[in-house]
């Protein structure tokens, strides 16, 4: 009963979508009433997708075989929480999670929007209304989630045990939370566009959109590459798989987006490629949504699913971005070009960012579909992979990473290049020592790793420098200094957080690349071998069962450089229902650095095949976007980058007039 | 020095600064060699899993991967340059199995696409800054001497 209740609900979100876009785009100039009911409206396919959601996940909670889905995509062995994220870890019940967050990002719109101009909300809400309409309608006609089945079966088949994992009580979310939120700022620049408003108003209002799904979609990114890594077991961090590169597409544009959106708050220049960039973020969001779904891709992620799902979600695309390319080509000439700037300046600089960034996501784009389009047109077959992405990837990144940290230290309008490269002279200097004394005392061989070092470490140093610069250190007092660097308006310290976020992935990155140490052995129990240092000791093999697999169980005594010996984990696993086999890789950290262990097949003569590595400062990778995320959330706190900035205004205004009435 | 050279050399340089490769090689397939061993490695991470989901041959457990690890072996040993064992492959198996697309007819709108859209918005951004400085000196305005005098000011106030 309680999920036709759900699949009820989910109809009704489309039905009052559907009603709620019609109306809205109709009469958003005129009826102040529609405009509330606009508002509400998105409030309501909230809570009734909730309902919809909630619904779905008690009967994978009960194991109610009944639904088709849950007979799919579950097992009643299964630990709770894995019963729970099964709900999402399958093509329906993703749809529906991606509505959920569609609609949770409207009703945040609807409800924190209190104070937008009536006209430009309801227009939102309403292109918004569209995207529930047309993702509902996708979800209810060709992927239902709800479908029965009957007789009802016993047991279910288990949910894949890849995705056993709490990977993926994360990273769905996450991503999808980046995605969907860019619909967000999809649609202020559809409204835009059709209200031919542009102004400081309709900046200030996307700017937190941007940054808000950014973070998510860092955040989902990261979350993803780092369970490839421990999951997939071979400890690679990114393939250049043609999904993960649909999520990283989104990913460049939005951060390109995230800085030209800046401009044109500061500045009101850049309006036509902002909202291009607005446009360009969400559409390749949904490319990426086509290409997981489609079946056209054969990747890791890529969902089951029929020929059909493909069509309708590539006329979704079609439609979304055509009548967002239509309405841009008719009316972005007539927009009037905003603030002007010489070309050495900080907006300078942040369209030389743009640039290269939309270079590197062309690039991308054309290395993923290219295999495609040339095996449809002329039936041959190649495949492009990470050597291609590296190679084009890096020739881009170098430069980009030489100019950014001069784009913090310029100022707005004009700058004085001679002056900015004085002062960031001592973090290039500073980049250089360490990156000597690096190479002197690891006596590492000539190769280019010192160029990728250095380039690390000088953005991380300018993204300081700038810090220090700000709060005068040298100038004045150094106690002064102090109080200033900690009243540094929080806008200046995100950015500086983020490029260091930025400076230490590039060390991480090289570090991992260039000195990876491997250790590809046969072992017996009670065997040791060693690398880099340490000593590894083949203690325990054995076999184990768990909730729903049996497992090869192995422990290894690591005793590091210190002398200290830790425990180390590893198993091979072969899941019940599914007999598929999965491994789990045992990870020590040290420090920022972290030595991976699987365990293969019994070798010929009774032996394991034991692979370790050694993963020098592998950590940085992660650590550098999540520092990128949290800059993202402190630069949401920023008192500028709040919405609620009119009503400050109010009460200063009331404040004054006490004083005078006093 | 062709050009496929100068790429291959350039991709040496750049794959510095990017994503590094994980070996599922197997110790019994391995030679003894560690040169011949070295140039395996490097031309395994070249082929694709002709059965995986975009894998290369040596991070790959296939059985497939491991048949087509030991034939770039065997090629080696049996004295072939790294380009002729790729030859020797991609003729048996098709250039479908090459992770880096050979530079070609079929292929050359991919290997331009990034430089050209790098170019083209470069020479875009470089008329716009022209048309910016036309724009701006036609607004020029030209202050009166008492102007002048507050702005003067002004600016000795901020500094």
């Amino acid at each position: 009963m309680l999920i036709e209740l759900g699949h009820y609900a989910l109809i009704l979100t489309f039905s009052i979508a559907l009603i709620q876009s019609v109306l809205g785009l109709i009469y958003w100039r005129k009826d102040n009433r529609i405009a509330e009911f606009v508002r509400l409206a998105a409030i309501w396919q909230f809570f009734l997708t909730l309902f919809s959601f909630l619904a779905l996940i008690y009967a994978f909670v009960v194991s109610d075989f009944s639904l088709s889905l849950a007979y799919q995509h579950s097992y009643s062995l299964q630990p709770l929480i894995y019963k729970i994220t099964g709900t999402w870890g399958n093509h329906e019940g993703s749809i529906l999670l991606w509505i959920l967050t569609l609609t949770l990002f409207n009703a945040a719109v609807a409800i924190f929007g209190k104070n937008l101009p009536t006209q430009l909300r309801t227009l939102v809400l309403s292109m918004q209304g569209v995207m529930v309409v047309a993702f509902a309608g996708f979800s209810i006609f060709t992927s239902n989630p709800f479908a029965r089945l009957s007789p009802a079966p016993f047991e279910g088949t288990d949910l894949n045990p890849i995705l056993q994992d709490i990977g993926l009580a994360l990273h769905p979310p996450l991503l999808y939370l980046g995605y969907v939120g860019f619909s967000v700022c999809f649609s202020f620049a559809i409204a835009a566009l059709i209200s031919g408003k542009i102004d400081a108003v309709w900046a200030r209002w996307v700017r937190p959109w941007t940054i808000i799904s950014w973070i998510f979609l860092t955040l989902g990114n990261v979350m993803g590459s780092y369970w490839a890594y421990y999951e997939l077991g071979w400890g690679g961090w990114w393939f250049w798989d043609p999904v993960e590169n649909s999520s990283f597409m989104p990913w460049l544009v939005g951060t390109a987006l995230l800085h030209s959106a800046i401009v044109m708050e500061k500045r009101n220049a850049l309006k036509i490629w902002t909202i291009f960039l607005a446009i360009m973020t969400f559409s390749l969001s949904l490319l990426g949504a086509f290409l997981v779904r489609s079946g056209i891709l054969t990747s890791v992620h890529a969902f089951a699913s029929d020929p059909t799902r493909g069509l309708v979600l590539l006329a979704l695309l079609g439609f979304f971005i055509g009548v967002a390319f239509t309405l841009f080509a008719l009316r972005a000439p007539s927009l009037r070009a905003g603030g002007l700037f010489a070309p050495i300046s900080r907006e300078g600089s942040l369209v030389l960012n743009n640039l290269f960034l939309a270079t590197a996501t062309a690039a991308v784009l054309v290395g993923t579909l290219y295999p495609l389009f040339l095996d449809a047109l002329t039936g041959e077959r190649i495949s492009v992979g990470a050597p291609f992405f590296d190679l084009t990837f890096s020739i881009l990144m170098v430069p980009l990473l030489i100019i950014l940290p001069f784009g913090a230290f310029l100022s707005w309008k004009r700058a004085d290049l001679i002056a900015v490269t004085q002062r960031l002279m001592g973090a290039a200097m500073l980049a250089l020592l360490i990156t000597i004394i690096i190479f002197m005392l690891t006596g590492r061989r000539i190769s280019l790793a010192p160029l990728g070092i250095y380039l690390g470490f000088w953005v991380s140093f300018g993204a300081i420098a700038d810090l220090i610069f700000r709060s005068k250190f040298g100038k004045i007092p150094f106690r002064e200094s102090i109080k200033r660097l900690f009243r540094l308006p929080k806008h200046i310290w995100s950015t500086a957080l983020a490029h260091l976020g930025v400076g230490l992935t590039v060390i991480g990155v090289v570090t991992v690349s260039a000195w990876e140490s491997e250790n590809i052995t046969t072992m017996q129990v009670g065997q040791n071998a060693e690398l880099a240092g340490y000593n590894i000791k083949f203690t325990v093999a054995e076999e184990r069962k768990g909730p729903n697999y049996i497992t090869e169980h192995f422990e290894f005594d690591v005793t590091g450089k210190n002398g200290k010996t830790k425990k180390a984990v590893s198993e091979k696993r072969v899941y019940v229902a599914s007999s598929m086999p999965t491994t789990e890789a045992a990870i020590l950290t040290y420090g920022l650095s972290q030595l991976y262990i699987t365990v293969g097949d019994l070798d010929v003569d009774g032996a394991r095949v034991v692979r370790i590595w050694f993963k020098p400062y592998i950590l940085l990778i992660w650590f550098g976007p999540l520092l990128m995320a949290g800059a993202g959330f402190l630069s949401l706190s920023d008192r500028k980058a709040r919405i609620g900035i009119p009503k400050l205004a109010k009460n200063r205004l009331s404040r004054n007039k006490k004083v005078k009435a006093s | 020095m062709n050009i496929r050279r100068v790429l291959l050399y350039l991709l040496l340089i750049f794959t510095l600064a990017a994503p590094n490769t994980i070996y599922a090689v197997l110790p019994s397939e391995m030679l003894d060699d560690p040169v011949l061993e070295e140039r395996a490695r490097e031309i395994s991470k070249n082929l694709r899993c002709l059965v995986c989901q975009n894998q290369n041959i040596d991070e790959s457990d296939a059985p497939l991967a491991a048949d087509l690890r030991i034939l770039v072996r065997e090629r080696l040993v049996a004295g072939d340059s790294n380009e002729e064992v790729l030859d020797y492959i991609v003729a048996r198996y098709g250039e479908f199995v090459l992770l880096n697309p050979r530079i070609g007819l079929h292929t050359i709108l991919l290997w331009i696409s990034m430089p050209l859209f790098f170019i083209s918005g470069a020479v875009f951004l470089f008329f716009l800054a022209k048309k910016q400085k036309k724009l701006k000196a036609s607004n020029e305005i030209i202050l009166t001497e008492e102007e002048q005098a507050i702005l003067e000011r002004l600016k000795k106030d901020s500094d």
